[in-house]
């Protein structure tokens, strides 16, 4: 019994709700974002590095807001707001989970579909209008939101505080608003699907990691996105409507505001409260993803399954009690800083546990390095220096000095930003056979990985000297500050690689387009591995699988099993008489 | 005519990575061997690139710790930094430390098992006392990190403030400005509704102890004596950062927030040091506006006999606001 029907071009390709065809959607909106917020900071480095030169191309592409050549100051913070913004929410929220939740969980559960494909098909086009709104943004009068990707009010609130809080931050909450919608949808169906939908014989000890990592991060969306959502609400209102929920006590531009009684500090909880969550929203799914890759390549079983589920409920867990590290500076009981630093280091443990297992499953493996391999085991290494440094900032005595400094610049874009980046580029290596039923370059995904890696590393870890160097983030240049004067070496360095970085990403866009029309065609099963999405035909039909749902005997990862025929063993195959499960 | 030249080259450098994978993959056709399939030889490559990428990220990152040093901060300038200090270097010698241990086994993993046909893993699922070992290692060295952090976290937030001085610090878009509480210790009332003319903190003239305050736009602050800062914002969250100090802050319309600490070197002994161009600098740390990068306020630190000398010469507010 197949689920397949006709299908127009409308049903096939745009109002789909095959959640296959959704996944690629997200996956190319995600990647144009990426494009976009990636040229941004190409952008803003060029400056940083040359503070005051003029460069033809800002002009080109900026206007009236690189006068000469010129970036404008204020538009400095717009790219690095929108850079934020784009990255975390477009890219490594929606771009990876929406990717890669809606890609794998009906196929490696073995379902049909999604539970709801109509709230699925919604869910990416309350994403594609978010998006739309987001793009606008850009082009108002004022400029785009501009108060940093945390909009902190009263900057965020004011118009008169900084040009980009006026259209320009409607915008960007309307969007936002769009784009929690999505999320949530999107959420909840994926964790009704996993409850659900699981085909015959698998059980939750038997799902993949990936499936665990993408049922933990919607379990943290769908509890933590809501609390934002409210958040902007109440700061619309106070935009708009003359409330005083953050609001209290201001004079600006010599204006004296009537509002009295807010506190800007309770939009920092609200926001932190999903900040925080939405940092392992963004990590878990890479987590999982390498834990699938690294198992197929290393040709072994992950090391200690249930410790990899119960580091990821670990961390899940305590991503909830931890918001409080981002507001150690604000003024806040330090009895309470003590609290969330306690909470905060105890999110290492699990982390260690995770970072041992990945090592243990490398131990006396048999490692084939295709692109994804060689992605999951830089994901490791960027898990480990960036994670190390958490160590510094979740202790709130250390905070005092490196708060908001470049040293924080350097941790997250390592721990967050490349290890989720990573984790998706391992993804796409991985899964572009399934979803496109092609092959990508091997050659060029390895230059790419090998260009990738270098800059990235020459990019992010000088940051930390910065930090070190007291140097705060979000500064449009350090010239104004003799003690900075030197670090200007330190700001070429890091726009050299970010520069060179950039470039290399073209020839993963090229890899990429390319092969969806000519690569050559995949076999069935490239990788040669266990879980059931290889098990359904190469050409794509809705419902996955055209006669029956295969059922499902043993866990994904028995890949060089004694007393197996080959070096891994499908998880519809039955155990041989005899045969123990791992 | 740039941009189309532009144009042609990004067309052409497409054109021609397309014909280098249109020759490989129909070379790999002619040798009857799929292009994508990853090769013993492959394997071997990757992995000893990976060997190599040890010694270069590794032997990058102690470059930079060697000649980027300089760069750094100097030690701290103040009692609790001091103690920060402490704590920074224990933390970041454990981070080096488990940096240089797991970077290179990673890297070293990936060459030693590169994979060959001939080969075969080890199956190795689970071992629950090795799990339960690094399980319990890091939960113990994390517990002496949390301990030692918390102490000095107490330390650094709990000092005795009876006998410091009290001074404001009061920031706006896109500048600080100082309070000094006078001969009785005690800052006077202030309220954002009186802020008019020359009284740009909204100080509360008719309160009593306003009557001795002083507002400044440079701090002079005496060696070795304790100084509580107290924080107010007019428009937006700025964050008042002393680097030298240790000295971090936000700055909250609607709240007063507040650091203490005591200044161990004078301006003059860090010149010394440092050389000539060291100043004390305040410097705004929280995203505020578009001239953030510019938001500064000079610190001096000096004996008791400099100080005296300046805050002589400096006039109460009231003084100022009554002499026109």
């Amino acid at each position: 019994m197949s689920e397949h029907h006709k299908e127009t071009f409308i049903t096939k390709y745009i109002f789909s709700q095959d959640h296959k065809m959704i996944a690629k959607q997200f996956l190319i909106t995600g990647m144009f974002m990426a494009v976009i917020g990636m040229i941004m900071s190409a952008l803003f480095r060029l400056q940083l590095a040359n503070p005051g030169q003029s460069f033809a191309i800002l002009e080109m592409l900026l206007g009236k807001w690189a006068p000469g050549g010129v970036l404008d100051p204020s538009m400095y913070l717009a790219l690095v707001t929108m850079h934020g913004t784009i990255l975390v929410f477009w890219v490594l929220t929606a771009g990876l989970s929406g990717t890669f939740a809606n890609f794998l969980i009906p196929l490696q559960i073995g379902a049909r579909d999604m539970a709801s494909g109509f709230l699925n098909m919604l869910s990416y086009w309350f994403f594609f209008l978010a998006t739309v709104v987001l793009l606008w943004s850009l082009f108002v009068e004022t400029g785009p939101a501009s108060a940093g990707w945390t909009i902190y009010p009263p900057l965020s609130a004011l118009p008169q505080a900084i040009p980009g809080s006026g259209a320009g931050m409607t915008l960007w909450l309307t969007s936002i608003a769009l784009f929690i919608v999505g999320s949530l949808l999107g959420s909840l169906n994926y964790i009704v699907t996993i409850l659900n939908l699981r085909t015959k014989g698998m059980s939750m000890q038997r799902l993949p990691l990936t499936i665990w990592a993408i049922l933990l991060t919607a379990i943290l969306g769908v509890l933590s996105f809501p609390v934002l959502l409210a958040a902007a609400l109440l700061l619309i209102m106070d935009r708009s409507f003359g409330t005083s929920f953050y609001l209290s006590d201001i004079i600006i531009n010599g204006e004296v505001l009537h509002n009295a009684g807010g506190s800007p500090i309770l939009f920092e909880h609200l926001f932190w409260f999903l900040g925080h969550p939405e940092v392992y929203i963004i990590l878990l799914p890479a987590l999982g993803i390498v834990s699938e890759v690294i198992a197929v390549n290393s040709r072994k079983p992950i090391f200690g399954y249930k410790a990899m589920v119960g580091a990821l409920i670990a961390i899940a867990f305590l991503s909830f009690i931890v918001w409080g590290h981002h507001m150690f500076m604000t003024g806040m009981n330090p009895f309470l800083g003590s609290v969330f630093t306690f909470t905060t280091l105890l999110i290492a443990i699990p982390s260690a546990i995770k970072v041992f297992n990945y090592l243990a499953t490398l131990w006396k493996g048999n490692i084939q390095f295709t692109p994804a391999m060689l992605f999951a085991i830089a994901l490791v290494s960027t898990f480990i220096t960036g994670g190390l440094t958490g160590l510094i900032l979740g202790d709130s005595a250390l905070d005092i000095n490196v708060h908001d400094t470049y040293f924080v610049v350097g941790h997250f874009h390592i721990v967050m930003g490349l290890t989720a980046i990573y984790g998706m580029f391992a993804g796409v290596y991985h899964w572009f056979p399934k979803m496109y039923g092609r092959m990508m370059n091997k050659n060029f995904g390895y230059i790419h990985f090998w260009g990738t890696f270098i800059c990235a590393y020459g990019v992010f870890f000088p940051m930390h000297f910065l930090g070190l160097a007291g140097l705060p983030r979000r500064y449009y240049t350090n010239s104004a500050f003799p003690m900075f004067d030197g670090l200007t070496d330190i700001n070429s360095v890091i726009t050299f690689f970010a520069l060179a970085g950039a470039i290399v990403q073209m020839i993963f866009i090229f890899n990429f387009f390319y092969s969806i029309f000519k690569g050559p065609r995949a076999k069935q099963n490239p990788w040669r591995s266990n879980t059931l999405e290889w098990t359904a035909p190469i050409e794509r039909i809705h419902g996955n699988w055209p006669g029956e749902i295969p059922h499902v005997y043993r866990w994904p990862y028995d890949y060089s099993k004694p007393g197996a025929d080959e070096d891994f063993v499908p998880q519809n195959q039955p155990l041989k008489e005899g045969e123990v499960e791992h | 005519m740039t941009n189309i030249l532009i144009a042609i080259i990004v067309f052409l450098i497409i054109a021609l990575l397309v014909q280098i994978l249109r020759v490989s993959e129909l070379l790999s056709e002619i040798n009857n061997t799929d292009v994508n399939e990853v090769t013993d030889e492959d394997n071997n490559t990757q992995g000893k690139l990976y060997l190599a990428i040890t010694f270069i990220f590794l032997g990058f990152v102690i470059w930079q710790m060697v000649y980027w040093n300089h760069f750094l901060l100097p030690g701290a300038s103040s009692v609790h930094g001091e103690i920060i200090d402490g704590l920074m270097s224990f933390t970041m010698n454990l981070i080096l430390v488990v940096f240089f241990i797991l970077t290179p086994l990673l890297f070293y993993y990936a060459f030693k098992y590169r994979g060959k046909k001939t080969n075969t893993a080890y199956f190795y699922s689970h071992n629950n006392k090795l799990e339960i070992i690094w399980t319990i290692v890091p939960t113990i060295v994390l517990s002496c990190v949390i301990v030692y952090g918390l102490q000095t976290w107490n330390k650094a937030m709990n000092p005795d403030t009876s006998q410091s001085k009290v001074i404001e610090i009061y920031a706006k878009q896109f500048d600080w400005t100082a309070r000094y509480s006078g001969s009785d210790n005690q800052l006077g009332k202030a309220n954002y509704k009186l802020v008019k003319g020359r009284n740009q903190l909204g100080v509360d003239l008719n309160d009593e102890k306003s009557e001795d305050d002083i507002v400044v736009r440079e701090v002079h602050l005496v060696k070795d004596q304790s100084v509580l800062l107290k924080f107010r914002s007019r428009d937006v969250i700025h964050s008042a950062y002393l680097p030298h100090f240790r000295v971090q802050m936000n700055c909250v319309p609607g709240m007063v927030t507040q650091f203490a600490f005591t200044p161990t070197q004078t301006t003059a002994e860090m010149k010394e040091q440092e050389g000539e161009d060291f100043e004390f600098i305040l410097l705004c740390n929280k995203i505020c506006g578009v001239l953030h990068y510019n938001m500064q306020m000079k610190f001096v630190v000096e004996t008791q006999e400099e100080y005296d000398v300046w805050i002589a010469e400096q006039k109460t507010l009231k003084n100022t606001l009554t002499l026109k």
